[in-house]
């Protein structure tokens, strides 16, 4: 009988893989089916924003900052000018405080309808995606009537919002809200406790709560492995110290441990939304009306000398920040998501540097799949909900 | 008249981690959002120990890793390090420390080369197994060297990149040729030799067999 062969074989996993969200590409190396290395590769989605940002005055920064973490467009907005307006000493009032909570959660809702959908889609369960996109398609539309945008609105500027809600999107919000619970029971109904999917999340990947924290992972991936820390609850950011809401928690950390931690979030995110819809007034101010950021309104422009200079200052040259450098965390879809500014006190950031769960979470993901079989990276990549132009930027 | 600091650091912060490492090992500045302080580049790696492992203080989570570049002025980069202490959320079996961030900020200069002709800091990668793709991107972008590091080569640009972008003197919007990319090169014989073998090959599998 001839000796068997056993050396380990390298396979390419990526950066054309439909799993892989993207173009991560990762090279592992086996032993039969079981991986004993994985060395991800990413840079392939590299556009350096964090270059361009600095050629643009600072409300221009924001489209830019959108399309990074492409599927929570609008906690990065809100991060971006949550930095600045520390720098500027801004204080919002509570309609837009309000306004960017409601916005804040149904990103957070939006993002994790595209994760559950390609990430059952990716272990097998096909009509989860159907679902889960039927309700997300929802979000879009009124990111249109928003803005006119449906994924990056840019709705959140440096001073309050763009402009204020149009005419029935609150009723708009609320018929969605009321049909959000049953249909994330429906989600549950067709996974939770389906066998095919217990086995293929249970015990896979996990990571124990001292490495998740040694990673850098937070948000969701660190709740799911029993570190109870949501920005919202230890340093609140837009009175959510206000909001009744709870922060689900779990011990296992492997997939299914982050999928019930999701899941739940996204119940709460619609108790959160359904009390911030309460507290946004019918009518009142949308920005903070500091004259030096904010253009002032246009029949203003349109009638007097100074709010015409004013309007015109504003667009040619933007607004100058003062000098310093903030850091002002919120709690994105991913996790602890925020912006690194400084400014030398010009009209131009110096340097914008974005703290990027993605990226984190794919450093971890040769922590995670070691050990397991090729069929688990598939469960191991969607458990972390990887966006690439966040990792990439 | 000067402005009082604002978000001073507590006293407590500083008087455990100059105890633990020197009297210099901390000097606190002013900033809106969070204490802040610079350290000593040759303190950098003992006051992290310290403020991740002193039960007091457990800032155990390393939130990111970044630098800026102040050209031309001296010291021209400046490595800042944001901590976090989650409280009740982590904590060390003896019992929890209040929740609390720091920045720490770290003095770089240009005209002191090290490892690979760059400006250096030591790695915090013994500290947090995180640090290793952070420390690689600031590398990559700033062209900042991590001595001690386990794996330092540049992450989101090419490989054979030349430069790093986020440095003030690098240029903008310039177009540049990566050479991951190169065009097979073939001789007029090889290409001949390659057609005649592949031909030679289709017809011998095209042969009807002799059974």
């Amino acid at each position: 009988m001839p000796e068997m062969r056993t050396e380990t074989m390298t396979v390419n996993m990526g950066p054309q893989h439909p799993s892989t969200h993207g173009v991560l590409r990762l090279v592992l190396e086996l032993d039969g089916e079981t991986i004993v290395g994985a060395e991800p590769t990413i840079g392939f989605l590299h556009t350096g924003i964090e270059k361009t940002t600095e050629q643009k005055k600072w409300q221009q920064v924001i489209p830019l900052v959108e399309r990074m973490d492409y599927l929570g467009a609008q906690s990065n907005s809100l991060s971006f000018c949550l930095s600045v307006e520390k720098l500027l000493g801004l204080e919002m009032p509570d309609r837009v405080t309000y306004i960017r909570v409601l916005i804040a959660e149904l990103q957070r809702l939006n993002s994790h309808l595209v994760w559950l959908a390609t990430h059952a889609m990716e272990i097998g369960a096909i009509s989860v995606m159907m679902y889960a996109f039927r309700e997300r398609e929802q979000l879009l539309n009124l990111n249109e009537m928003l803005a006119g945008f449906r994924l990056f609105p840019s709705y959140i500027r440096v001073g309050g919002l763009r402009d204020d809600l149009p005419r029935d999107f609150k009723k708009a919000v609320k018929a969605l809200l009321d049909k959000m619970p049953a249909a994330i029971d429906n989600y549950e109904l067709m996974l939770t406790k389906n066998q095919v999917w217990i086995k293929r999340t249970k015990g896979v990947a996990a990571l124990s709560k001292e490495l998740t924290l040694g990673l850098g992972l937070v948000g969701p991936m660190a709740r799911a492995a029993g570190i109870s820390y949501d920005v919202r609850k230890t340093w609140p950011y837009l009175k959510y110290e206000t909001f009744d809401f709870t922060v689900p928690t779990r011990t296992a950390g492997d997939v299914f441990a982050r999928y019930e931690v999701k899941m739940e979030e996204m119940r709460q995110s619609v108790k959160i939304c359904q009390q911030a819809l309460q507290r946004i007034p019918p009518t009142g101010e949308y920005d903070c009306g500091d004259t030096r950021v904010v253009p002032p309104p246009k029949d203003r422009v349109y009638t007097e000398m100074e709010a015409l200079i004013q309007h015109f200052l504003i667009y040619s040259q933007g607004f100058t920040v003062p000098k310093g450098e903030a850091y002002v965390p919120v709690e994105g879809p991913r996790g602890e998501h925020g912006f690194y500014v400084v400014s030398d006190g010009g009209n131009r950031p110096v340097r914008v540097k974005a703290r990027a769960p993605s990226f984190l979470a794919c450093q971890a993901l040769p922590f995670m799949i070691k050990g397991g079989l090729i069929a688990d990276v598939i469960a191991a990549i969607g458990s972390t909900d990887v966006v690439m132009g966040d990792v990439d930027r | 008249m000067e402005t009082p600091v604002q978000s001073p650091m507590d006293a407590r912060v500083l008087d455990l981690v100059r105890q633990a490492v020197s009297a210099d090992a901390l000097e606190p500045v002013s900033a809106v959002d969070m204490p802040t302080a610079y350290v000593p580049r040759e303190h950098l790696v003992a006051v992290c120990r310290t403020l991740r492992d002193h039960p007091e203080l457990q800032f155990a989570f390393l939130v990111e890793i970044t630098a800026a570049d102040y050209h031309p002025a001296e010291p021209r980069f400046e490595v800042v390090y944001h901590l976090a202490c989650l409280g009740e959320a982590f904590a060390q079996p003896g019992g929890a420390a209040p929740p609390r961030r720091l920045r720490l900020k770290v003095r770089v200069p240009d005209n002191e080369l090290g490892e690979l002709d760059l400006p250096w800091v030591h790695t915090l990668t013994e500290l947090w197994i995180g640090a290793n793709w952070l420390e690689r991107e600031v590398f990559d972008l700033l062209g900042i060297a991590f001595t001690g590091h386990p794996d330092l080569r540049r992450i989101l640009t090419p490989d054979d990149w030349t430069g790093h972008p986020l440095r003030k003197d690098y240029p903008v919007q310039v177009r540049k040729d990566s050479a991951s990319w190169s065009p097979m090169e073939l001789t007029v014989e090889e290409f001949a030799a390659n057609v005649r073998s592949a031909r030679a090959a289709s017809s011998a599998a095209a042969r009807p067999r002799e059974d």
